[in-house]
């Protein structure tokens, strides 16, 4: 069966909690995690909730291949109306927290109210607990988890915290776990901070009991892991360089927005890529990649080590930022870097540090310092608002606005509130780059046509991993389009749509999708699993998973309106590269997504995909 | 720095030399003839020369060379060896990869 059929209920306000049976009904129609946790969610909580009131809920849920033998099944995702957004959130993590809890014995966690005081959850198996928080309130992330392995005298205890950013408000604040594994996106964090719950940590021992046919699941996991370990991708490319190879791929293209997306190439991508992270530094001989690592059971290792130069004016006299700790991946070494301009590999390591330190997503943080640049060169904002010269291309402004993000100090207090609210607060809504009040991530719609569909219809808020059509638009992935065509992007934005919430409600890391397709999960599903897990099914999990997110927007008020793109990107066409020229060409895509999606041009499901839906 | 690169017979002989720049990036570091710097050269080839001459006269395994661009825009494996080159343009390879 591979769930543990258990959820824990913890009334944050009463201090109680409680233990239900997993709704097995609702898991064989939405799977697990996004999609399971989802669910729930919406039928238990009012779209037209404040994402920052007790009565929002804040749900941690495992999916069916967490904690078990599957390549990649570590995952775990936070579900929540978004602090950033006003939308629905799941966002998902990795490392080792979620396989605990599934080892624990638990399926999900489901928080409602909010404490009177700061308060963490102790789970220890079926041994549950409440405890005062007092003592690690106002710490960080990394303090958080020394603190409670020491306090508990367990080493292997995982931790799932928040830190400072998320206590002080910062809407874009993450769930860390082990240290520097996120629940970045759409302000989680703060969800969680507001409900005055700290950290939750967890020791399971118990395992993943209940494997349907452990047999041929052994079989399904072993051949599922050939094909990653004989891929290309999986098996030597996203080991050795990690994501970072993207930057400059994404550069040479014209599709790395740089400077507050004004230009699509960067002149100092090279110097911030995965390349340079593996070169010797002048200054002391040593790389800024120390080595790579894995999350639980995975089998492909992109995580990435690094290691700065003591000798870097961030870090030379902070000897606590002298170890190694979680390095840049793409997303944040491209926010923190291109985004402002800003070509300095240490700079940008030191606040991707800070962001795991105090759990803020460096993808809506940079692109919020990029926002401030272009503000600070137009003369909106001045040195004596922001607390430093600010203007496009400085690593000191870059690192200073992360001390005070992470801390909610001074200008800090402005960089939490996002680009959306913060330009508006300053008379320039049109100069925050994204999508439903989330910020765009690396890849400019203008040279990858079908990245702004991606962006403009995603659920959460605009961002890569609802359907990364990069895979096909540019890495060939599973068949090459071109990526400055609008034709056929509508269709295959919805097929990367469907499919992902399937890989990321079965609970397994949704990198397996650059060897594997819905052909090499659904053996491993249906032989760990009860229910009908064919890729027929699968299609219509996918499909129904999408829909319920969507209509929960919906009656959140959001309008085919919010469907939409900062008017940069539709009007200011590509100054340089293949898409020189070119704007993005949502208008043609978007009616065809909605006729493939099967809902009226205004964006709403119709009755009878609803119907055929099961919704 | 400029590096004449010898073609191996992979191009044809026109007499006449363009520049180009080719960019090798991750594990397709190691083919870049020396004096490379920060995964680009500088090269003098035959006028004429295509993608896939230049992959076959530095050794590069085919089935490496993955992503295959001149200036930013993608060369698909059938036209690679038929696109020629022409004088400043920049050809990018990379392996397979991903990320995100």
């Amino acid at each position: 069966m591979s769930w543990q059929r258990k959820i824990l209920r913890v009334d944050l306000t009463a201090g109680t909690i409680a233990e239900e049976p997993l709704n097995m009904e609702w898991a064989l129609d939405y799977l697990g995690s996004r999609g399971l946790g989802t669910k729930y969610f919406v039928e238990e909580v009012g779209a037209g909730v404040d994402p920052l009131s007790p009565a929002n809920k804040l749900i941690f849920a495992t999916g069916p291949l967490t904690g078990t033998m599957a390549s990649t099944g570590g995952r775990y995702t936070v579900i929540t109306k978004g602090a950033l957004t006003g939308a629905i959130a799941c966002s998902n993590s990795g490392g080792y927290w979620g396989a605990e809890l599934k080892a624990a014995g638990w399926d999900m966690v489901i928080f409602e109210g909010k404490s009177p005081k700061p308060v963490y959850l102790q789970i220890s198996d079926d041994e549950v607990t409440l405890h005062d928080a007092a003592e690690i309130w106002g710490t960080t992330v990394w303090h958080t988890e020394e603190h409670l392995k020491k306090k508990h005298q367990d080493p292997l205890m995982r931790v799932t915290s928040v830190g400072r950013s998320a206590e002080q408000g910062c809407l874009y604040a993450a769930v860390v776990n082990d240290l520097h594994r996120a629940a970045g996106r759409s302000g989680v964090g703060t969800v969680m901070a507001s409900k005055n719950l700290k950290a939750i940590a967890v020791r399971g021992t118990k395992g993943v009991a209940g494997i349907k046919d452990p047999k041929a699941f052994m079989a399904a996991t072993k051949a599922a892991k050939k094909v990653l370990a004989d891929n290309a991708v999986t098996g030597q490319g996203l080991p050795a360089y990690g994501t970072q190879v993207l930057m400059n791929v994404i550069n040479e293209m014209g599709a790395l927005p740089t400077r507050n997306h004004k230009d699509v190439q960067f002149e100092g991508a090279r110097d911030i890529s995965a390349e340079a992270m593996a070169e010797k530094r002048e200054t002391d001989g040593k790389a800024n990649l120390v080595t790579n690592q894995a999350c639980f059971g995975c089998t492909i290792a992109c995580g990435r080590i690094s290691q700065m130069d003591k000798g870097h004016y961030t870090v030379q006299n902070q000897p606590q930022y002298w170890g190694a700790s979680g390095g840049l991946e793409y997303e944040a070494a491209w926010a923190l870097g291109a985004a402002n301009g800003v070509d300095d590999l240490e700079a940008l390591t030191y606040a991707n540090f800070l962001a795991n330190e105090d759990g803020f997503d460096p993808i809506s943080f940079g692109a919020t310092v990029g926002a401030v640049m272009e503000l600070y060169e137009m003369g909106v904002l001045t040195k004596e608002q922001i607390g430093i010269e600010a203007p496009f291309g400085s690593a000191k402004a870059l690192t200073f606005l992360a001390e005070l993000t992470a801390k909610g100090e001074g200008f800090g207090k402005e960089m939490g509130l996002g680009s959306k609210r913060l330009t508006e607060k300053y008379g320039h809504p049109e100069l925050s780059m994204s999508v439903k009040g989330q910020e765009f991530p690396a890849y400019d719609s203008r040279g990858i046509q079908g990245m702004g569909l991606t962006y403009a219809t995603s659920n959460r808020g605009a961002c890569h991993l609802r359907s990364y059509t990069v895979a096909s638009e540019v890495l060939g992935i599973p068949i090459k389009t071109d990526p400055l065509a609008t034709e056929g992007k509508a269709g295959l934005v919805k097929a990367f749509q469907d499919a992902t919430a399937i890989f990321d409600s079965a609970g397994i890391c949704l990198f397996t999708s650059f060897a594997w397709s819905l052909v090499d999960v659904a053996p491993q599903l249906q032989a760990s699993c009860e229910g009908d897990w064919s890729l027929d099914n699968l299609a219509v999990v996918g499909e129904r998973i999408w829909n319920m997110e969507r209509m929960f927007n919906n009656a959140a008020g959001f309008t085919s309106k919010d469907d939409c793109l900062p008017k940069r990107l539709v009007t200011e066409p590509a100054k340089t590269g293949p898409a020189k020229g070119l704007v993005n060409g949502l208008d043609k895509m978007l009616p065809e997504y909605y006729a493939a999606r099967g809902w009226t041009q205004d964006g709403i499901p119709t009755p009878e995909t609803k119907g055929r839906l099961g919704l | 720095m400029m590096h004449t690169l010898a073609m191996k017979g992979h191009a044809p002989e026109t007499g006449a030399t363009i520049a180009v720049t080719l960019k090798l990036f991750a594990m397709l570091e190691r083919w870049l003839p020396e004096g490379a710097r920060r995964n680009e050269i500088r090269l003098a080839v035959p006028a004429g020369t295509t993608p896939a001459a230049i992959i076959a006269a530095l050794d590069l395994p085919a089935a490496l060379c993955a992503i295959v661009l001149i200036d930013g825009a993608f060369v698909e494996p059938e036209r690679r060896g038929t696109r020629a080159l022409v004088e400043g343009e920049v050809l990018s390879i990379w392996p397979p990869i991903a990320g995100g």
